[in-house]
């Protein structure tokens, strides 16, 4: 298969992850947390469709059901880290085995196919042209729906929740509640994302969230980088994310072209990862160094050597 | 002067670790009454328990024993953002009271709608913004010029003045001062302090004030609190209070405890 045949599947892919991507960035920007809860509800979103399809349910309503049951999984993962004081990290990883357990569950066997000569299905691979239309149409409603709501009081709070919990709790924000409300927004997004890629991919599978997180941070990562001229408006942001999940899948067919192992891949996508995370504290560092006076803060200074207001001139 | 106690605090014990070697008693059997309209000054050496009686109102901490009322209310048991809706903060850490990739107009809003229940209605009105515009340009640093920069682009004594503003655009029943000019330079410290003055007295805010400069101490408020080991061991307000010195103030300290002179000196 030529590179360029393989284009539009890379884009819808991309797409498709490009969504999964979206829903990161709730958490990992905005929210300040490193959610994994992603791994397992990606394949939760999958599985239920999938299911649901299947039994002949309408595959609309599938979809929406599917984005629900992601939603529980992030709820799941926010009262493990609200109530019961859980580390995010940890938390994520909880729900992410439990929903190992529920997706076998629903899905009876560790893979079931969805083929869209049987199941009346939103987007297939058959058609990839079609698949990028909708994509495009999906990822745009998203951020719109999301400029919208982070536009909003509560939207706003949950801004102000990741970006300082001391603030917002001053300010009378609800922290943990809205910790739970951006979990459950991610993990729905991300549910959504699975949906629709069991049925552009025409099975589910047990192991299609291995590594999801890592993909998704990849895409954040590279939106980021492309919109970074751009005014830093939030929905340009989130356009640049989905646009980052296309430039991952259209290097990742690339690399693939050109002959690469792709038992690698999950690797190697991973240590680039690693590499852009470590960019800013690399930064941070080398300024220090060039600067080790200005980045210092001032010592906490002994009452008694303020005695008399000598901080008056 | 209305004399109604806006905050009243009964027998509050807070200790930290306790039963370990690091146990620590930061409030001792502690009781304060707040009259409205008060503004009171509170000085004491590290460790004298300033900030966990902050922490105490605010709700940071909970309490071992003891009550907190607000205007009133028994709010011992109400959590930290719940308890915001009567209270307006301010930090020592300029860092603290902002929202850094939030605009300034944005972090207003948020300030704005303390104690609201917060809804799926825009989180900033345009009808608001010229009444921001006009609440900043009395900060005389030009901020109303730029609402839309980001709070992070502010340098300490903006952000600390920003967040002064924030703490009372929505009138609160206390205004909770942490060393908040401790972190700044002396012109920029000055400038927040003489601010400070001009808001409580224009909105009769009721007001709490850690400080560790005696001068202000003295030269602010109608009433003054000397701290040490979780208790209050001077108290003063009227024309005592005015005729202080900061020499007063010094021998209050040697006069309490050998130990803590050591600390004091020691830093």
């Amino acid at each position: 298969m030529s590179f360029l045949n393989a284009l539009p599947g890379a884009i819808s892919l991309g797409l498709i992850w490009g969504l999964l991507a979206i829903g990161v960035y709730i958490t990992y920007k905005v929210l300040d947390i490193a959610d994994l809860t992603v791994d397992g509800s990606v394949c939760t979103g999958g599985a239920v469709c999938a299911m649901l399809v299947i039994s002949g349910v309408n595959v609309w309503l599938a979809v929406l059901i599917a984005v629900l049951a992601g939603a529980v999984a992030g709820l799941l993962t926010g009262v493990f880290h609200t109530l019961m004081g859980i580390p995010a990290i940890l938390a994520g990883i909880l729900t992410q085995l439990i929903l190992w357990s529920v997706n076998l569950k629903i899905m009876g066997q560790a893979n079931r196919s969805l083929s869209s000569r049987t199941y009346g299905v939103i987007i297939t691979q058959l058609e990839a042209g079609w698949a990028i239309l909708i994509l495009f149409a999906f990822a745009a409603a998203l951020i719109g729906l999301l400029y919208w709501f982070f536009g909003t009081e509560t939207g706003s709070s949950i801004r102000a929740t990741g970006n300082n919990p001391a603030m917002s709790r001053a300010q009378g924000i609800n922290v943990s509640l809205n910790k739970v409300i951006g979990l459950m927004i991610s993990n729905a997004i991300v549910a959504l994302a699975g949906a629709l890629l069991v049925q552009y991919q025409g099975f589910a599978d047990i192991n299609m969230g291995r590594g999801a997180i890592v993909i998704g941070l990849a895409a954040v990562i590279i939106g980021e980088a492309v919109v970074s001229f751009l005014p830093r408006n939030f929905a340009i942001r989130l356009a640049g994310v989905a646009v980052g999940g296309i430039i991952y899948y259209i290097v990742y067919q690339f690399v693939v072209w050109l002959g690469l192992d792709t038992e690698l891949l999950k690797m190697l996508s991973a240590l680039v990862v690693a590499v852009f995370l470590a960019i800013p504290y690399w930064k941070n560092k080398l300024i220090r160094k060039r600067a080790p006076k200005a980045a210092s803060a001032p010592p906490p200074v002994p009452p008694e050597s303020k005695e008399g207001g000598e901080l008056h001139e | 002067m209305n004399e109604r106690p806006m905050l009243v605090l009964e027998n509050i014990t807070k200790v930290f670790n306790r039963g370990s070697v690091n146990e620590k008693i930061a409030l001792k059997d502690f009781s304060l009454t707040v009259q409205e309209g008060d503004f009171i000054t509170v000085i004491g050496g590290n460790g004298a328990g300033k900030s966990t009686l902050m922490n105490v109102v605010c709700g940071t901490y909970p309490v071992d024993s003891g009550k907190v009322l607000l205007g009133g209310r028994d709010v011992t048991r109400l959590p930290e953002y719940r308890r915001a809706k009567y209270l307006g903060r301010v930090f020592q850490d300029p860092m603290m009271g902002t929202a850094p990739d939030m605009e300034i107009q944005e972090n207003l809003a948020l300030a704005y709608r303390r104690g609201k229940v917060r809804s799926l209605m825009p989180g900033i009105r345009k009808s608001e913004k010229a009444f921001y515009a006009e609440q900043l340009a009395r900060l005389g640093l030009g901020l109303e010029e730029r609402m839309s920069a980001k709070v992070g682009l502010l340098s300490g004594g903006q952000r600390q003045s920003l967040t002064l503003l924030m703490a009372t655009l929505k009138k609160p029943d206390l205004l909770l001062l942490d060393e908040h000019t401790a972190a700044l330079d002396p012109k920029t410290a000055a400038k927040v302090l003489s601010f400070t003055e001009e808001i409580a007295a224009e909105h009769g805010l009721t007001t709490i004030m850690i400080t560790h400069n005696m001068m202000d101490a003295i030269r602010c408020g109608s009433r003054l609190i000397m701290m040490q080991e979780g208790r209050i061991i001077y108290d003063v307000s009227g024309e005592e209070k005015r005729k202080l010195r900061v020499e007063d103030l010094l021998e209050r300290f040697r006069a309490s405890s050998g130990e803590l002179d050591d600390r004091m000196i020691l830093g």
